[in-house]
């Protein structure tokens, strides 16, 4: 099995970077950005085969560890 | 009053930690973060440096060594924690400070002296700072930006646990002298119960003249005289 986690930064939190790589795609003639959000792309491979309870696992280990909920969201998809 | 200074794999201002403590003339010794007692200090300082090479996030995976434990428990009962910079990190993971740090607003790794304003003396680690003096102490961080939500901010504001903000040499609060974005210029907060504290900037880097700066030294003088009155109140 194979989770695969995306962490993007929340709404109300600055995103230089997000900022910085708008910048530089308008810059570079890229048109219509409206904005960019860079995050965090994480793939952990397991062994077993109960989504259900590697769902449930991985929820917790992310929302403990894996993203900052002070200012991270994050996606879980499990395969 | 001994003073433990953790050590996780990557902390790199332990031993300036541990010198300014000595040179002011109290004892100091390391703790290594796979220990789980902190044996019989009464303060625990959490230093600055790269933890775990700030994967994942700064501090995200030292707020889970062993020692942590401890640090909680020890905070738990009232014990004094103060992290500096990646220390200030680490403390806002484990939940000990409410908030978060993120990477300064311009991307730039600020390296530089800052003036701060103390909001309170009242404070263990801040009660000798003179009402009105600015402290002039160095920063060095890529993720020094405070951040926290709408409800945290008014609670800080509130319980008066904001506790030094950066300012000019004026001791005006504004965007200019903010070096990293963060909010309400905020430098250093403590905690509801005023037990434990986290700062962006290094006060063990202020500690004496040579260095540029002695005025890091009232923090560190205002834990102790915490601590004495804390000794002199259980000794009653």
């Amino acid at each position: 099995m194979k989770a695969k986690i995306i962490i993007t930064p929340k709404k109300a939190v600055v995103d230089p970077q997000g900022k910085t790589v708008q910048n530089a795609l308008e810059q570079m003639g890229y048109k219509g950005i409206k904005a960019v959000h860079v995050g965090k792309y994480l793939e952990i491979e397991l062994d077993g085969a109960d989504k259900e309870t590697a769902r449930q696992a991985l929820d917790e280990a992310c929302h403990r560890f894996l993203s900052n909920p002070v200012i991270e969201d994050y996606k879980l998809e499990i395969e | 009053m001994n003073f433990a200074v953790l050590q996780f794999p990557a902390s790199n201002c332990d031993q300036d930690a541990l010198h300014a403590i000595r040179l002011l003339g109290h004892p100091a010794r390391y703790v290594w973060h796979k220990e789980n007692s902190l044996g019989d200090a009464d303060v625990v300082i959490v230093p600055g440096g790269f933890s775990y090479g700030d994967y994942l996030r700064c501090g995200a995976i030292a707020r889970f060594s062993p020692v942590m434990q401890a640090v909680k428990q020890f905070a738990d009962n009232g014990g004094l924690v103060i992290g500096i910079c990646n220390g200030f990190q680490v403390l806002t993971e484990a939940g000990l400070l409410p908030g978060a740090l993120i990477r300064n607003r311009d991307l730039q790794f600020h390296c530089e002296h800052i003036f701060l304003k103390t909001a309170t003396t009242d404070s263990p680690f801040t009660n000798k700072i003179p009402p009105g003096k600015l402290l002039r102490v160095p920063i060095a961080h890529g993720e020094g930006c405070y951040f926290a939500d709408e409800e945290t901010l008014a609670r800080l504001k509130v319980n008066n646990q904001i506790l030094w903000q950066y300012c000019d040499a004026n001791g005006n609060l504004t965007d200019t002298a903010n070096p990293n974005g963060a909010l309400l210029n905020i430098a250093g907060i403590c905690n509801e119960r005023r037990n434990v504290a986290g700062l962006m900037p290094h006060p063990e880097r202020a500690s004496e003249e040579i260095l540029g700066s002695a005025d890091g030294r009232l923090i560190f003088e205002s834990i102790f005289a915490a601590l004495e009155k804390k000794t002199a109140a259980k000794a009653a």
